[in-house]
């Protein structure tokens, strides 16, 4: 994984409550076995005019001009600003993925669902939520000045507006490591090997049919 | 001090926490389907990792498996990939079952696992895929899981999680008729809204919640994600132990009453103590019909389309007047009226033999409207199709003007070839009615297998209470 721990990025805003993750990636694109890739598919029927498909070449379709992150202002932004339960509905990691591979890197919400929210620290993004009244001064600064940018600063758990002011956020401290670090879990987990073998047997001597 | 069925469930699975509370948790079941997998098993492979307990695995291919002319295979090639993909990976790693496609336990994940004994209470049950709550209702801690995890529980047999806020939702009564789980699930959801249980481990309880058979407790659960609960669960009680015996991977003799007796111990304490409750009256439950892009977006089939007008919030404003553009609704029409193009009874939250009787006998000596171009009953597995059809339900559906189809996903994601055409109205007994859900353009209605029923023979949503 990825390191993450500052970026100066522009922000593009999705204004909407409940972007499900069956809009963020639709479930053609689920049949690739591999987990890159699916930028150029992601919010696949809000950003093109055309049904697409796995496999296709993205770069001739005819895009929507009405969808807010085709618009010239937003090309590159690297910031995500949305509402309430950003990434409902299903598990499918590929989200996080096509989010990724479009280049974004933080995404700033009211709230996120469970395990959308999970599944992006696994991939070097970071999810941070904001009170109401953030995130609706930022739609409102964002909408005014073209080119609007935001300095996300993870060791001081801090976003910096251009107009200096500092807005505060929360994230678990061993998260917090596990982004700063770009440490793979799973080493971590198998370190303790031992502490999960022994849990492990007596679980089987207590309860064998669990283990038929 | 009382404890909640949560705590019981979490505390048996804690192998060590951190100090910022974060928990690793010990994972006694991994289901494992095509599409969430392929790259967890990649990752597994290129780190040079073995799979930690092969035998936690319980595996089928589902979403991408075709439901009609399955002499033809698979013809999609993207599709086949992914499938022998998943035929290749359990073929190198072990497993303790794996149903192949065509195989006669092969089907919906969530349908084979509780139906062959796979799932047993106490269990921690994970899966990449977010209605793997749907085995809480054998009172396990069930959670949906990303790709990573996936990898992870391979590797480790461990899930890194930070306990959950606990909620009762307590349905207290008796349902009226022709009122399902599914309308408790859709109630629920209407009420609490997509992101009530956002952060929660959702306990259903009351005296409606235990009259339900171990069917209606799965729909129930399945849809704890639509509410935004990652797992839900009901404790366990005679109606659980009932439907455990004699089942392929379940204890057998002298150890099932071993098992049994631990079993018993599931549920919360008299006097525990709940983050959150929320009440229901059963009677007050009518059958609901969703009318939106969300599943918080329902009503009852007595109600009108609502009015945006009416709201006050801007934003939730915008989305409603998104959602009836998209579904093609006016305000203020009564849902009845609304005509329907296709029917689709089937998924992960209804499409066991419950269901299909439920179905069955709404349809039975009718015949499906005229102006509904198709209507499809996709049974959960092989052996809930073998049940059915020693039933005589297939003949029934099929007089009617059914389509009697192979099991899958089908048409509650629509990765196969079933799936609406742009604009497209549909009455479903799946769980989710996103834009684009059943295919691109396509209107989902989410309603019970009874209700869905009905709206086949009218052509229009009905009330199930209406026909005799």
């Amino acid at each position: 994984m990825e390191k993450f721990v500052h970026l100066d990025g522009l922000v593009a805003p999705l204004d909407r409550n409940n972007i499900d993750t069956d809009a963020i990636i639709p479930k053609q694109f689920l049949k690739s076995i591999k987990r890159s890739g699916f930028g150029p598919n992601a919010f696949d029927e809000w950003r093109y005019m055309d049904f697409g498909e796995p496999g296709q070449d993205c770069t001739h379709r005819p895009k929507n001009p009405d969808f807010v992150l085709n618009k010239a202002r937003y090309q590159g932004a690297q910031i995500l600003l949305t509402r309430q339960n950003f990434g409902c509905g299903s598990s499918r990691e590929h989200a996080p993925w096509a989010l990724l591979d479009f280049g974004f890197r933080v995404i700033l919400a009211e709230s996120f669902a469970d395990i959308f929210f999970n599944n992006c620290y696994k991939n070097g993004i970071l999810p941070i939520v904001l009170p109401a009244g953030d995130i609706e001064e930022l739609f409102r600064l964002t909408d005014a000045t073209i080119g609007y940018k935001l300095t996300v600063d993870l060791p001081e758990q801090v976003i910096v507006r251009p107009d200096g002011r500092r807005i505060a956020f929360n994230i678990d401290t061993f998260r917090k490591e596990c982004l700063l670090n770009g440490w793979d879990d799973i080493g971590l987990t198998l370190r303790h090997a031992n502490q999960i073998k022994v849990f492990e047997d007596k679980r089987r001597a207590e309860q064998p049919w669990l283990f038929a | 001090m009382p404890k909640t069925l949560y705590d019981k469930l979490w505390e048996s699975h804690v192998v060590r926490v951190e100090e910022d509370g974060t928990a690793l948790l010990y994972i006694d079941r991994h289901l494992i389907h095509e599409v969430t997998s392929p790259q967890a098993f990649e990752g597994l492979k290129l780190a040079n990792r073995q799979a930690w307990r092969p035998s936690s695995i319980v595996s089928t291919p589902d979403h991408n498996t075709p439901t009609d002319h399955w002499d033809e295979g698979i013809v999609d090639p993207v599709s086949r990939l992914q499938v022998e993909t998943l035929d290749a990976n359990i073929r190198e790693v072990g497993a303790l079952a794996y149903y192949p496609f065509k195989d006669l336990r092969h089907g919906v994940l969530h349908v084979v696992g509780p139906e062959n004994g796979a799932t047993l209470p106490g269990m921690t049950v994970v899966c990449g895929d977010s209605h793997t709550a749907t085995h809480g209702a054998f009172a396990c801690l069930a959670h949906g899981i990303g790709t990573s995890e996936v990898e992870h529980v391979l590797a480790t047999q461990c899930l890194l999680q930070k306990k959950m806020k606990s909620m009762l939702v307590r349905v207290e009564g008796r349902l009226g008729k022709g009122v399902t789980a599914k309308d408790i699930a859709l109630a629920v959801i209407g009420r609490i809204g997509t992101a009530g249980g956002t952060g929660y481990a959702i306990e259903f309880g009351g005296s409606t919640i235990r009259g339900l058979s171990m069917e209606g407790r799965m729909t129930l659960c399945n849809m704890a994600i639509e509410a935004g609960a990652r797992v839900g669960f009901v404790a366990c009680d005679e109606t659980t132990i009932q439907y455990l015996r004699n089942r392929l991977f379940g204890p057998k003799g002298e150890q099932f009453e071993q098992a049994a007796a631990y079993w018993r111990t599931l549920k919360s304490d008299e006097g525990a103590v709940f983050d959150a409750v929320v009440d229901f009256d059963a009677a007050q439950i009518q059958p609901q019909v969703s009318w939106g892009t969300s599943p918080e977006m329902v009503i009852t089939i007595a109600e009108n389309i609502p009015d945006p007008a009416a709201e006050k919030d801007p934003v939730k404003r915008e989305g409603m007047e998104r959602a009836l553009q998209y579904m093609g609704l006016t305000p203020n029409v009564p849902i009845k009226s609304v005509k329907i193009d296709k029917v689709f009874i089937g998924s992960c939250t209804n499409s066991r033999i419950e269901d299909l009787r439920e179905a069955a006998a709404v349809v039975k000596g009718r015949s499906v409207a005229a102006n509904v171009k198709l209507a499809m009953v996709v049974p959960g597995s092989g052996l809930v199709k073998q049940q059915a059809e020693q039933e005589g339900l297939d003949k029934i559906f099929k007089a009617a003007g059914f389509e009697w189809r192979e099991p899958g996903c089908s048409m509650c994601l629509a990765m196969n070839a079933d799936r609406l055409a742009p604009g497209e109205r549909c009455a479903s007994t799946s769980n989710r009615n996103f834009e684009g859900r059943q295919g691109p353009g396509g209107r989902t209605h989410l309603l019970s297998p009874g209700m869905a029923a009905a709206a086949a023979i009218a052509g229009h949503f009905a009330d199930v209470r209406d026909l005799p």
